[in-house]
């Protein structure tokens, strides 16, 4: 069965979606989604560790070899990526019965489920496969699944909002697909392997510098890069707050995992960031996401639109990292991919753990919840120091590694902006704190009648201990990472 | 006489995509469509793509269009103008475009038969397919084995996009009054219900005929699915939806949705029972080359159920919601929808 690791990543949870309709119930398909993400999970964990001792594993699909057949290709980057897709998932699907209970009618909740499954799916597809087209398939998997889901929201601006990205997402795969077509006419295959072998020879033609753009520009899209990040925060505001946890965590993590993919591996260093200014237009468009989305955070009132913004500019960061492009500065950036899943995972969580309680995150309803709801508070306020990036926790790591990365690159004024655009999120974080305990709740305003039930606690708290316990014992991360990130410069692995 | 051919395709086909950004009926757009489906089908058949010229006329000319109209008569068929979004797109437009036409500069000639599509994964599939596979058509021996795992992808997203609009449209009741809308019986059309009654039996004898036929020539899961439902369809819009629920249900068709998925991945685990890999189909029959060909069909019924089944889904729930607004009084838009 080990052999078999790759696909069983993906299948388990494409196969369970459809037999989630036939079990039919809400409770039983929640516990069944529950075990198909540890199951996932546990995949994924064995798949790191086989590919840490025996290097990168290929699975040839319907037993054809590449470049005939599709093939998965498990490397250190994408295995860790997998490991902090099925994580995250786990951990939210754990917080998950309740919140869905109060957020959705019974009709819906196991389509919700089922769709959740789709899009966890289509996101591990994306992830594990070593095929471009592949890749765009399992692309609108995840991406269809994630607009019903966005729809599901109880406002009905969740409409509107999933429309929007509908539009937008759509705009982003049809550049994938016309770029990925590009490059089959260029090279007659759609292997990334064998694709990384055939380019540099037609790497001067206009048809691969245009499909070079069509790619990153679809996949800046969905990576919600300034200024191509406008579908992000109604999104976000809007959906369930289960949907928010996991794709705040998740799904911006896999674009920004395919952005390395297709610059690294597919187009190769030497294309994608020597002989094209590809580098100071990252660095510029990520520091510019960093101070506008940050800017833009503080004059929010509804929390969960805010930390959406910090989304944008935490992307930002990830994005500069690929920019600077050195070793440090990438394992910088797939350090934040993994810390990033772990703030806003936990953040997310505890708001939904709010709007449990309150029905809304309007900071209004922050006033006074240093009393009535101390537990969540502490998370969130936890989790927003993570974010600005205070030592002992995960964001220090990160923005460490990528400081000392610009400083190494003579970037100095780069490692300047990072350091101010942490001061930015010091702002809007303290508003948080400043309401909850520094205010007293708004006379009008239904008080809030307790703590979140603990079945939404505990997965916040899981996640956000562990921006405590990995910002302090740094090993595991920063292990894999620096391993990757040499592997992907063409280093050892 | 190619040529000719050619330019009078392509110059038609811009014609016509012009013409559905120029209007604002957007009754008008979706025939419109409906032709630009037709007329790209009618281009790929010269190119000698067959099968996609086949899929693009079951799909781009056949349901979407009805879908589209569908949604129509739910929302109403003007466009509101709004033209500094109108010039903003359009330059969006003419920067992708001048992107599109630089990509063409190196682009191999069509045709040319050094081009690096023919001359690297496609000899393989020309020379070998019928050796490993045992199917002259190489089309499905590509999409249906080589390259099935990103069939079983496009049928997930098939099987997403049905979930999507049920997520969206679910009654939380069931509907209780006699039904009148999209989906009404029209009795009084008699010669409607005459056609209707001698065109759907071929129709569906027709999709089985593309459903079974496909490792031969053009054809399989995607198309018959497609047609198969279209003969329902055409039931329904014409005998009223009721009428086709009592043969296949909400439940039925939800069940078949999953079930045709379902299949394809068994098929594909079961390659993983006997040792080889997912969606190996050799170690279905004793041959591998007959369990290559056994796999393919039954990959195929999987595909032809779950679009079906998906593609009747969406209409039901399309043809549910537009009862509900004429019941609610909140369908006034749609008598100016229907009245093309």
């Amino acid at each position: 069965m080990l052999t078999h690791l790759p696909i069983l990543q993906v299948i388990l949870p494409l196969v369970a979606a459809p037999s989630c309709l036939i079990i039919r119930r809400a409770s039983l398909v929640w516990l069944f989604t529950l075990g198909v993400s540890i199951a996932a999970f546990a995949v994924s964990a064995l798949l790191l560790q086989q590919v840490s001792t025996s290097g990168a594993i290929t699975y040839g699909l319907g037993g054809w070899d590449a470049p005939w057949g599709i093939e998965y290709r498990i490397d250190l980057l994408n295995a860790w990526v997998l490991l902090v897709v099925t994580g995250i998932s786990t951990v939210v699907l754990a917080a998950a019965r309740a919140s869905v209970q109060a957020e959705m009618d019974q009709a819906r909740q196991t389509l919700f489920y089922t769709l959740y499954l789709l899009c966890f799916a289509g996101l591990l597809g994306i992830v594990a496969t070593g095929d471009v087209f592949n890749v765009f398939v399992f692309l609108e998997i995840s991406s269809l699944a994630t607009y019903a889901l966005i729809a599901l929201g109880r406002d009905r601006r969740a409409l509107w909002a999933a429309f929007q990205y509908l539009i937008m997402g759509t705009i982003g795969a049809t550049f994938i697909l016309i770029g990925i077509g590009f490059l089959y006419m260029m090279t007659g295959t759609l292997n990334m392997a064998d694709l990384a072998q055939r380019l540099p020879e037609v790497s001067s033609s206009s048809t691969v510098l245009a499909a070079f753009a069509f790619i990153v520009v679809g996949v800046c899209l969905k990576l919600a890069l300034f200024p191509l990040h406008m579908w992000l925060p109604n999104a976000y505001s809007f959906a369930p707050s289960i949907v928010t946890a996991f794709l705040a965590a998740t799904a911006t993590k896999v674009a920004l995992y395919l952005l390395v993919r297709f610059t690294f591996t597919v187009f190769g260093v030497q294309f994608s960031l020597t002989s094209l200014p590809l580098q100071s237009l990252f660095i510029g468009l990520g520091l510019a996401g960093v101070f506008v989305a940050s800017v833009v955070a503080i004059y929010q009132v509804d929390i969960k639109r805010m930390l959406a913004y910090s989304s944008v500019a935490q992307v930002g960061y990830m994005v500069v990292g690929i920019g600077i492009s050195s070793v440090v500065a990438v394992q910088a950036t797939l350090l934040h991919l993994f810390n990033h899943a772990l703030m806003k995972g936990g953040l997310f969580l505890a708001l939904a753990g709010l709007a449990y309680r309150a029905g809304s995150c309007h900071i209004d309803a922050f006033r006074g919840l240093g009393r009535t709801m101390p537990w969540t508070m502490a998370a969130i306020v936890i989790g927003g120091i993570s974010l600005i990036g205070m030592p002992l926790t995960v964001g220090f790591v990160s923005k460490w590694y990528l400081i000392s990365a610009a400083l190494e690159s003579n970037l100095w004024f780069v490692a300047l902006l990072v350091v101010m655009g942490s001061l930015v999120a010091v702002v809007y974080i303290w508003r948080l704190v400043e309401a909850a305990y520094f205010q007293e709740p708004a006379g009008d305003q239904p008080p809030v009648v307790g703590e979140a039930p603990l079945s939404l606690l505990l997965p916040t708290w899981l996640l956000i201990s562990a921006n405590l316990y990995f910002g302090i014992d740094t090993r595991l991360p920063v292990e894999v990472t620096g391993a990757a990130a040499q592997y992907l410069f063409g280093g050892a692995q | 006489m190619d040529l000719l051919l050619d330019l009078a395709l392509l110059s038609l086909l811009l014609l016509t995509a012009v013409s559905i950004a120029w209007t604002r009926d957007m009754f008008a757009a979706a025939m419109l469509t409906g032709i630009y489906g037709l007329l790209s089908a009618s281009f790929f058949m010269t190119m000698g793509a067959v099968d996609v010229a086949f899929t693009e006329a079951a799909v781009g000319a056949g349901i979407s269009p009805l879908l589209i109209l569908a949604t129509l008569a739910l929302c109403g068929r003007n466009q509101k103008a709004d033209p500094p979004r109108a010039m903003l797109a359009l330059c969006l437009v003419g920067a992708v475009g001048a992107l599109l036409i630089a990509a063409t500069l190196d682009m191999p000639a069509f045709g040319d038969p050094g081009a690096p599509a023919h001359i690297h994964v496609a000899p393989h599939y020309i020379g070998e397919s019928f050796a490993e596979i045992g199917i002259p058509n190489v089309v499905t021996s590509v999409l249906a084995s080589y390259r099935a795992f990103d069939t079983l992808g496009e049928v997930v997203v098939i099987f997403t996009a049905g979930l999507g609009v049920l997520s969206l449209l679910l009654a939380l009741r069931e509907q209780q009054h006699p039904i009148r809308a999209l989906s009404a019986p029209h009795p009084q059309h008699l010669v409607l219900r005459l056609v209707a009654k001698v065109l759907i039996p071929p129709i569906l004898i027709y999709a089985l005929y593309v459903q079974f036929h496909g490792e031969y020539g053009p054809g399989g899961g995607f198309q018959a699915g497609v047609i198969f439902a279209v003969g329902f369809i055409l039931y329904a819009l014409v005998f009223g939806l009721d009428a086709v629920k009592r043969v296949a249900g909400h439940g039925v068709v939800q069940f078949l949705a999953a079930l045709g998925v379902l299949i394809y991945g068994s098929v594909g685990l079961l390659g993983m029972a006997t040792g080889k890999n997912f969606l190996d189909y050799s170690a279905l029959a004793a041959d591998p080359v007959s369990g290559q060909h056994l796999g393919i069909i039954v990959i195929e019924l999987g595909v032809g159920i779950t679009v079906a089944a998906v593609m009747m889904l969406v209409f039901y729930l399309f043809s549910e919601q537009l009862q509900r607004g004429l019941e609610d009084g909140s369908g006034k838009e749609l008598t100016s929808g229907r009245a093309g």
